[in-house]
């Protein structure tokens, strides 16, 4: 390695320089390079974590030291988990949290149920308008969901829908299903193919090489693909916070509407808590799974 | 073309596009490939056509159509029935309708009224967010493509604020922007950083670039990833200084992926809704200085629906001449980028 890259910076620097003081200076500089990386590596990581390192503090924090603002743990409680989970003050976290299950899965299963067929398609066959397919998937996902929401808004108003799980759910998979079409897509094209010809040389069909051979091949893809559908669904707010009811609500319009025993003060401990309690699981789920949800994520390119 | 549209049209355009003719085995194959696409494809468009399309062409209808209800002047209740640009002209020109279907300029009050506010304060967010989170998003980027140890770790703190949702991160910089929050505590500054005009403004900016920018940092790095490690050493040979090697190898080779990565996040920011509307009320400072195109439809639905039909038709259209601005004029093709990417990935 340094008998290659010896000469090479021997030239562009100064030159002449005796061999062996010019491996110090470099290694020298190496090192700074490598505390400067280091050093701002640390400043990225400070930059994401703080304000969650922030949210985690007061969600633990006493209510009476709200404002406390000292940087590390004080005044530790339970109490804030339990005002944002209990119902005494109008709040339905609990109810928020299955509501947001529940249509989270529904939106994920009729969009992967119905696109894995799409994007197997455009991964793998041969067809004419292919690239328009794409291009109206891919225009699709970064649909404006506020166009979607007046005329969806008269329409369940006069069919009865309102606040029902259906209105929230036929609405996010328009947002949901483009997203895993486009994410699958791009898995899809990574697998090992030949094995599907090898099966169908072995006399199964297309869609018995399919189901046999390409389906257990795809599960992690599948599975990702889930995970960032479920996410975008778990977020989505503008669709949710105008046709849900109490009922039906989701976890984000719940804790956007968080209401505290005074009226006209935000109870911000309480709020943290439930903060922590909707994107906790999420986190754990985001890590564990971090290698293929970045992939799918740049793949798919669409915020989730 | 006549003679063998009847066999397989399909085929007839793969001889046009310069392609040698395919044999007929083969031109029988892609038929039935065209054939199996269709079936697998045609579930995926319906459901689209029915989510997306029914309610954008419904949308479209409904905007040219009058709002029943009572006429502010004669206090009677007037039926709807077809508006022309009425609805348009409303938003665009802040025009109300007057006493005998005449056009008069709307009242004081009148959310019309807010309409160019809410394209100035999109397209303003939309404009810093966007540099801002490229900017950082580049950094990160360059950061994390680097070998050091601890880069895993890196890799998922960035993660974090992408994996929280948008309703809680601005209920978390609601909280941190308090008047007795810590950001006041750390500026020692005493700013009503929620109501003020452009203090609300910059905290929205603010907590958005902290959301989005990992998401920007994670595109921007599988462009990085692409680029060849023997291009950096030739140019490194021929006496490229780092500057140099960032501005001449780097940013080229970059931009493709680059302009993709601006494209998702430009048309992300022109729709943003709630951030502004949980930090700040959807108002802030004089009760709009947040209120962007997306928040004043939602406003609109419960005291009209034909006119915030409009309105969203109107935010549709700049989002499609944006987009088409950018894939036409600024040659920022999607898809190949993307497969690109996905080859150099391997």
């Amino acid at each position: 390695m340094t008998t290659v890259a010896g000469p090479a910076t021997a030239t562009a620097e100064a030159g002449a320089l005796p061999r062996t003081r010019n491996r110090n200076r470099s290694h020298a500089r190496i090192r700074n390079a490598g505390i400067r990386t280091g050093v701002q590596a640390i400043v990225i990581v400070l930059w994401c974590l703080l304000p969650f390192y922030w949210m985690i503090v007061t969600s633990f924090r006493d209510v009476g030291f709200t404002n406390d603002n000292t940087p590390w743990f004080t005044h530790v409680t339970w109490d804030n988990y339990v005002t944002a989970l209990s119902t005494n003050l109008g709040n339905h976290l609990g109810q928020a949290l299955l509501n947001s299950l529940f249509i989270g899965i529904c939106v994920t299963v009729i969009s992967l149920v119905v696109g894995i067929f799409a994007s197997y398609a455009l991964a793998r066959l041969d067809f004419r308008f292919k690239g328009i397919v794409l291009g109206v998937i891919l225009a699709a996902s970064m649909f404006p969901g506020v166009a979607l929401i007046t005329p969806l808004f008269q329409l369940f108003t006069n069919i009865g829908w309102m606040g029902t799980y259906q209105a929230l759910i036929i609405p996010e998979i328009s947002f949901a299903l483009p997203l895993t079409v486009y994410t699958l897509n791009s898995f899809f094209r990574e697998m090992p193919w030949d094995l599907e010809e090898a099966a169908r040389i072995d006399g199964c069909t297309q869609a018995q090489a399919f189901r046999k051979i390409i389906l257990p091949l795809a599960a992690p893809a599948v599975f990702t693909t889930a995970i960032l559908a479920f996410i975008s669904s778990w977020n989505e707010f503008l669709i949710s916070s105008q046709l849900s009811s109490d009922a039906t609500q989701p976890v984000t319009v719940a804790i956007a509407s968080f209401t505290g025993s005074q009226p006209h003060q935000e109870p911000y401990t309480a709020i943290m808590a439930a903060g922590t309690i909707v994107t906790v699981p999420l986190i754990i789920l985001v890590l564990i799974f971090q290698r293929r949800i970045v992939a799918g994520l740049t793949a798919g390119g669409v915020k989730g | 073309m006549s003679t063998s549209n009847v066999v397989a049209p399909s085929s007839t355009t793969t001889g046009t596009n310069g392609r040698p003719p395919l044999r007929a085995g083969a031109k029988r194959q892609r038929a039935q490939q065209s054939r199996w696409a269709l079936y697998l494809i045609l579930p995926t468009l319906v459901l689209l056509a029915v989510v997306i399309g029914y309610p954008v062409v419904s949308a479209i209808v409904m905007s040219f159509q009058k709002d029943a209800g009572l006429d502010p002047a004669t206090g009677l209740f007037v039926q709807g029935g077809f508006a022309g640009f009425q609805n348009y002209a409303h938003w665009l020109f802040q025009q109300c309708m007057g006493p005998n279907g005449s056009t008069i300029s709307c009242p004081p009050g009148n959310l019309g009224s807010g309409f160019w506010n809410a394209v100035f304060v999109t397209f303003f967010f939309t404009v810093t967010t966007v540099i801002l989170e490229t900017g950082l998003g580049l950094w990160f980027a360059l950061i994390m493509n680097r070998a050091f140890r601890g880069r895993g770790f890196v890799r998922a703190a960035i993660l974090i604020p992408w994996a929280i949702p948008t309703a809680v991160t601005a209920k978390l910089w609601f909280f941190i922007f308090s008047f007795a929050g810590v950001a006041n505590a750390i500026l020692s500054t005493h700013i009503l950083w929620t109501s003020d005009e452009w203090a609300s403004r910059l905290a929205a900016i603010i907590a958005d670039t902290w959301k989005t920018t990992p998401f920007m940092a994670l595109l921007i790095l599988a462009g990085l990833q692409i680029i060849p490690e023997d291009v950096y050493e030739a140019a490194k040979v021929d006496g490229a200084s780092t500057w140099q090697r960032f501005w001449r190898v780097t940013m080229p080779l970059l931009k493709p992926a680059l302009m993709v990565a601006i494209l998702f996040r430009v048309l992300d920011a022109l729709r943003i809704y709630d951030l502004p509307q949980i930090l700040t009320g959807g108002g802030g400072g004089t009760g709009h200085a947040t209120t962007t195109l997306s928040i004043l439809v939602v406003d609109q639905i419960r005291q009209g629906f034909n006119s915030a039909a409009a309105l969203s038709t109107i935010t549709f259209i700049i989002i499609f001449l944006i987009a088409f601005i950018f894939v036409r004029i600024l040659g920022t093709n999607v898809v190949r980028t993307q497969e690109t990417q996905q080859k150099g990935a391997k």
